[in-house]
C-alpha cells in the first residue's frame, strides 16, 4: 500500500532537541532546596542485619534522615514492569522491602540517607554502623538448589522461583519415531544494559499532599502503581513524571529507584530529594540479563525435520524476583513460532541466587534462547551432514499456523525471503567455496542464525494503550500518548502514523514526549516491542476519530457529506477528485469560535489489543579467527527483518544497528564478573566491562523484507528487541564453521577461544 | 575551600565562586545551567560529558573546574548559532546518528573539533578519534557517517562555525583524558 509519510525517513521529532542539548532529562530538572539521597549497601552477598545503629549518621550536620528497614513500610512487593493482573495468583512475586534486614547480594540497600549535598551524605553512610550476621553465600543456581542449601526467601523451597514451562505434542512417541537424537548444552552469560543515562529519579510532596516522582523511566503508569503498592498508600496519590530518557533496554521496565526516592521525600517532610546512582550502582543494583544454562535433546528424521525437542533451562535470576519467572516462560514460547516442532517438553527452573537482580532485558529470554536453539540447530546440521541452511528451511512454519498453546496465529511472514536476501547479501555460496580448504593461523568462517519474535505480550499480559489528540486553531495537532520514548522513535513513528491520517505534514503534528500520569493517556509503556504494534493502533483510532470529527464538522459548514471528504495537504477536499473544499485551517478555526456550532475538536481513546504478530529474522556472519590470539573479528555481518511495514528506514536501520552492536557485545566481549567466593562485584564498571566501542563495531549491513501484517496498524509487526536476538548465535556459527570448534558459552573473548582451541589441537 | 574563577562559556565571560573539588562538569550543569553536559559516568570512561577547551575535546567529569580559569570553553548549548544547526548538528540529524541523545552532545562536540581542524581523516583514524565515547544505541553506524559527512561538508565550505580557532591536540588530550 503507498502511504505518503509513513514510510518516510522523515527526521526523528526529537532529534533536533538532542543535537542542540535542548532535550530534558530527569537530572535536568532543579527543585529549589533539592537534597541529595544515598544508599548504604551490604558488603556481603548474604546476611543478616542483626543491628543498625545511625545515631552518629543522624547527628553529622547536614543530614536530614537516615533510613533503615524500621523506617519503611514492612510491606513486601514486586517491581516488575508488568501490567496489574487482577487475578491474585498471576500477580508478580512480592519479594522486597524498600530497604532490607537481610542482604541478599552485594550490594544490597540496608539503609539510606538524605542530605544537604553530596559529600555529606557519603559521609553519613560512613558513620552507620551494621552489624551483620553472614550466611552461605549462594553464588550458582546449584549451590542454591542443592539440598540443605539456605533459603534466600524462606517462602521459596529450593530457592526455585519458578518452575512452570510447558509441554505440547507427544515427545515419548517423537523419540521413539527418531532416525537420530542430538544432545547439546549451552551458556549464556550475566550482562549489563549500560543505557548511557544511569537510574535517577528525584521526588517532593507537592502543595496538594501528593507524591510527585520524576524519573528515568520505561514504565511510568506502572511505577505509579508500584509506589503506591510499596508505601501503601492510594495509588491515585502518586504522580510519575518522565522526561526524556537516556536509553533503557528493560533496566527501566523495573521500579528500582522510585519506592525508595518516594520514601525518601517522606522522611524530610516533602522537601525535594534527587537519587541518582553512579555508574557503579546502576550496573550491580539495577538489573542485569539472566545467564541461562540449556539442555536441549532432538529427535530428527535422517533428512532433518525436527520431531522433538526438549528442552531443560536453568535460569539465573539473582536476590529477587523482579521479572525472573516471566522471563524464562516467555523465552520458551517466542521461538515456537520460527520451526514446526511438532512436541516440545520446556522445563526451565528460575532460581535465586545472592547475585545482582536479574530482569527484563532487550529480547527478554529470547536471546538465551534464541542463542541455544540456533547453535543446536546448526549442531544437528553437523552431525546429520546436512546444509545448515537447507535444514532450517525444511522445518520453517507457515503462514496460518496456530500455536497450540497462544493460540497465535501467524498471519504474515517473510523468514524464508529473509534467509534468501541474507545468503544473497554475504555471498554465501561463493564465499563457502573458497574457504573449504584453509591452513594457516587465520581461519574464516560463515554462519547464520533465524528467530522468531512477537509484537507485544498478548495472551499473556494485558495490552492496553491510549492516545489523545487535540486539533488547535491552527489546524495542527497536538498528540498525547501514554507509551514511552527510551531513544526508540517511537514519538516519530507515531506522529508519523498521525500525519498520514489526518493528511498533515510533519511539523503539524506536535507529539507531546513528556509522560504524566496526571495527563497522559494510560499506557503500559515501553517494553516487549510493544508500541509501534500496540499503542501504533491506538494512535491510529485516535486520529481517525478526529479525522471524522473534522470531516462530520465540515459537512456542517458545506453541507457536503462527510462520506465525500478526505483531509489531505492541510485541506478538507472531495474524496473522488481531491478538489480542495475548504482549507484545514478554517474548519479548525469554526471549531473554536463558530458562534453557534463551536466544540474544538478532540479524541481520547484506549485499545485493548487482543492480537500479537510475529516479526522474524536473521543474521549472517564472516568471521575470521586468529589462532594465535583467540581473536575473533567480524568481516562482514547482516541483519535481515521481516518486521512487517517499516515505518520509518532510517530509524529502523538505526534501531537494528544498535541491536547488532549489542548482540555483538553479547557474543564477543560482555560479561558481568563477580568473585566466585564472596560475590563481590569485579567489574562493574565501564573500563572493565567490555562494552563494544566504536573501534571494536564492524559495519552493520541491514535489510528488510517487509511484508503487510494484517492486525498492524499500517501493517507493522515489532522492530525494537528482535535485532539483539541472532548475532550471538551466528558469530559462533561461523567461528564453528572457521574451526571446526563449536563454542557453546558465551562470551567468546580471546581467552575462552585460545583455551578451547587449545584444548582442540588446533594451537 | 572556594576560589573565583572566570572562564568563558560559549562566547559569554562569566565570573564566580567554586569548590575546588568541584569537577568542570558540576560547575557548567549546576552552577551556569549548561544541562547539556550529560553525565554517564562521572570518572572519564564514557565521554557524554566533552566540551571543548579551548577547542579540545575533553571529559569535563574528570577535569577540576579550576584548571578551566582564564580557558575558552565551548558546550553543546553554544553549537548552533542564532538559531541554526552547525553542520556537524544538521549531519546528525540527517544520518539517524541520534536515538536516546545522551551521548550525543559529547560526539557532537568532539566530531566539531575535528571538524573544524580542517584535517583530513581515514575511516580508521576517524574511528579512533571518536572511540572515547560510548553509545549503546546505535552501534555507532550512523554516528560515524554523520562525522564522515560534516568533516567533509566543512571541509568544502570551510565554515564549521570556527568556534575556536585555537590549535588542536584534541588526539593526545583526548585519549588521556577518557581511557
Ligand atoms: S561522565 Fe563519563 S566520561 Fe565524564
Ligand atoms: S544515542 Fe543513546 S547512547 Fe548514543
Amino acid at each position: 500500500m503507498a502511504y505518503t509519510i509513513v514510510g518516510k525517513s522523515v527526521p526523528r521529532v526529537d532529534a533536533v532537541a538532542k543535537v542542540t542539548g535542548k532535550a530534558k532529562y530527569t537530572d535536568d530538572f532543579f527543585e529549589r532546596d533539592m537534597l541529595v539521597g544515598k544508599v548504604l549497601r551490604s558488603p556481603y552477598a548474604h546476611a543478616l542485619v542483626k543491628h543498625i545503629d545511625t545515631t552518629k549518621a543522624k547527628e553529622l550536620p547536614g543530614v536530614k534522615a537516615v533510613l533503615t528497614y524500621h523506617d519503611v513500610p514492612q510491606i513486601r512487593f514486586a517491581t516488575a514492569g508488568h501490567p496489574f493482573n487482577l487475578d491474585p495468583s498471576h500477580q508478580d512475586k512480592a519479594d522486597r522491602l524498600i530497604l532490607t534486614d537481610k542482604a541478599r547480594f552485594v550490594g544490597d540497600a540496608v539503609a539510606a540517607v538524605v542530605a544537604m549535598d553530596e559529600l555529606i551524605a557519603e559521609e553519613a553512610l560512613r558513620l552507620i554502623e551494621v552489624e551483620y550476621e553472614e550466611l552461605e553465600a549462594l553464588l550458582t543456581p546449584e549451590a542454591a538448589m542443592k539440598e540443605g542449601a539456605p533459603l534466600i526467601h524462606e517462602d521459596c523451597p529450593h530457592n526455585i522461583l519458578s518452575d512452570r514451562g510447558f509441554w505440547m505434542g507427544n515427545l515419548e512417541e517423537a523419540f521413539l519415531a527418531a532416525d537420530t537424537m542430538v544432545e547439546g548444552e549451552y551458556e549464556t552469560s550475566m550482562v549489563q544494559h549500560c543505557h548511557l543515562e544511569n537510574h535517577i529519579s528525584y521526588a517532593y510532596v507537592d502543595a496538594h499532599d501528593r507524591i510527585v516522582i520524576v524519573t528515568s523511566t520505561q514504565i511510568p503508569h506502572i511505577v505509579r502503581r508500584i509506589v503506591g503498592q510499596a508505601l501503601g498508600i492510594p495509588w491515585g496519590r502518586v504522580r510519575v513524571i518522565k522526561p526524556y530518557v537516556g536509553g533503557g533496554f528493560g533496566a527501566k521496565q523495573d521500579a528500582c529507584l522510585e519506592p525508595l526516592t518516594a520514601a525518601m521525600t517522606l522522611a524530610v517532610g516533602g522537601q525535594p530529594v534527587k537519587l541518582n546512582y553512579s555508574r557503579e550502582e546502576c550496573m550491580i543494583d539495577t538489573r542485569r540479563r539472566h545467564d541461562f544454562k540449556f539442555k536441549m535433546k532432538s529427535a530428527l528424521t535422517k533428512d532433518g525435520k525436527i520431531l522433538g525437542m526438549h528442552i531443560q533451562a536453568i535460569s539465573n535470576t539473582g536476590a529477587y524476583a523482579s521479572h525472573g519467572h516471566s522471563i524464562a516462560g516467555a523465552g520458551g514460547s517466542k521461538f515456537r513460532y520460527l520451526y514446526a516442532i511438532p512436541a516440545i517438553k520446556y522445563e526451565p527452573k528460575t532460581v535465586y541466587t545472592n547475585l545482582p537482580v536479574a530482569g527484563a532485558m532487550r529480547g527478554y529470554g529470547s536471546p538465551q534462547m534464541v542463542y541455544a536453539l540456533e547453535c543446536h540447530i546448526e549442531d544437528i546440521a553437523k552431525k546429520l551432514n546436512l546444509d545448515p541452511i537447507e535444514i532450517r528451511q525444511k522445518n520453517l512454519i507457515e503462514i496460518g499456523h496456530v500455536d497450540p498453546l497462544s493460540q497465535n496465529k501467524i498471519m504474515s511472514s517473510g523468514i524464508r525471503e529473509c534467509i534468501d536476501k541474507g545468503k544473497a547479501l554475504i555471498r554465501w555460496e561463493a564465499k563457502k567455496e573458497g574457504y573449504r580448504q584453509q591452513m594457516g593461523d587465520k581461519r574464516r568462517g560463515l554462519g547464520m542464525a533465524a528467530f522468531s519474535y512477537a509484537s507485544g505480550t498478548h495472551p499473556v499480559g494485558l495490552e492496553i494503550a491510549g492516545a489523545r489528540i487535540v486539533l488547535n486553531q491552527d489546524g495542527s495537532v497536538q498528540l498525547q500518548i501514554g507509551a514511552t520514548e527510551i531513544g526508540q522513535g517511537s514519538d516519530t513513528v507515531f506522529a508519523q502514523m498521525v500525519a498520514e491520517v489526518l493528511g498533515l505534514p510533519m511539523d503539524r503534528v506536535h507529539v507531546v514526549s513528556e509522560q504524566d500520569t496526571d495527563l497522559t493517556p494510560f499506557d503500559t509503556g515501553a517494553y516487549a516491542s510493544r508500541q509501534t504494534y500496540i499503542s501504533g493502533m491506538a494512535v491510529k483510532k485516535a486520529a481517525e476519530e478526529i479525522k471524522a470529527k473534522i470531516l462530520d464538522f465540515t459537512w456542517g459548514m458545506t453541507d457536503i457529506p462527510a462520506h465525500a471528504l478526505d483531509l489531505k495537504g492541510q485541506n478538507v477536499v472531495y474524496k473522488h477528485s481531491g478538489e480542495v473544499v475548504i482549507p484545514l485551517e478554517d474548519v479548525a478555526l469554526s471549531t473554536y469560535y463558530d458562534t453557534v456550532f463551536a466544540q474544538p475538536i478532540t479524541s481520547d481513546v484506549s485499545n485493548n489489543a487482543r492480537v500479537n504478530a510475529v516479526p522474524y529474522g536473521v543474521t549472517f556472519a564472516e568471521v575470521e579467527v586468529d589462532l594465535k590470539t583467540g581473536k575473533i573479528e567480524i568481516l562482514e555481518i547482516y541483519n535481515v527483518h521481516d518486521s512487517g511495514t517499516i515505518v520509518n528506514p532510517l530509524m529502523a536501520e538505526g534501531q537494528v544497528h544498535g541491536g547488532v552492536s549489542m548482540g555483538i557485545g553479547y557474543a564477543l566481549s560482555e560479561q558481568l564478573l563477580f568473585d566466585p567466593k564472596t560475590g563481590k562485584p569485579l567489574n562493574n564498571n565501564l573500563l572493565d566491562y567490555k562494552l563494544p566501542t566504536i573501534m571494536d563495531t564492524p559495519e552493520i549491513g541491514v535489510a528488510f523484507v517487509e511484508t503487510h501484517e494484517p492486525t498492524g496498524s499500517f501493517g507493522v509487526k515489532s522492530l525494537g528487541e528482535p535485532p539483539a536476538l541472532s548475532p550471538a548465535p551466528a558469530i559462533r556459527n561461523a567461528v564453528l564453521d572457521a574451526t571446526g570448534v563449536a563454542f557453546n558459552q558465551l562470551p567468546m573473548n580471546p581467552q575462552r577461544v585460545f583455551e578451547k582451541l587449545k584444548q582442540a589441537g588446533l594451537i | 575551600m572556594r576560589k573565583k574563577i572566570a572562564m568563558t562559556v560559549n562566547g559569554k565571560v562569566e565570573s564566580f565562586e567554586v569548590d575546588v573539588r568541584d569537577s568542570l562538569l558540576e560547575v557548567l550543569r549546576n552552577t551556569l545551567g549548561y544541562t547539556g553536559v550529560k553525565k554517564g559516568c562521572g570518572v572519564g570512561e564514557c565521554g557524554a560529558c566533552s566540551v571543548l577547551i579551548d577547542g579540545v575535546p575533553i571529559d569535563s567529569c574528570i577535569y577540576l573546574a579550576v584548571w578551566a580559569d582564564g580557558k575558552t570553553i565551548l558546550t553543546i548549548e553554544g553549537v548552533a548559532q542564532d538559531g541554526e544547526l552547525s553542520p556537524v548538528q544538521q549531519a546528525f540529524v540527517d544520518k539517524g546518528a541520534v536515538q536516546c541523545g545522551f551521548c550525543t552532545p559529547g560526539l557532537v562536540l568532539t566530531t566539531t573539533a575535528l571538524a573544524e581542524s580542517g584535517q583530513e581523516y581515514t575511516k580508521d583514524e576517524l574511528k579512533r578519534e571518536l572511540s572515547g565515547h560510548f553509545c549503546r544505541c546505535t552501534g555507532y553506524q550512523n554516528i560515524f557517517k554523520a562525522a564522515e559527512k560534516a568533516i567533509e561538508t566543512c571541509r568544502h565550505d570551510g565554515s564549521c562555525g570556527n568556534h575556536h580557532p585555537a590549535d588542536h591536540h584534541h588526539d593526545q588530550e583526548k585519549q588521556e583524558g577518557s581511557e
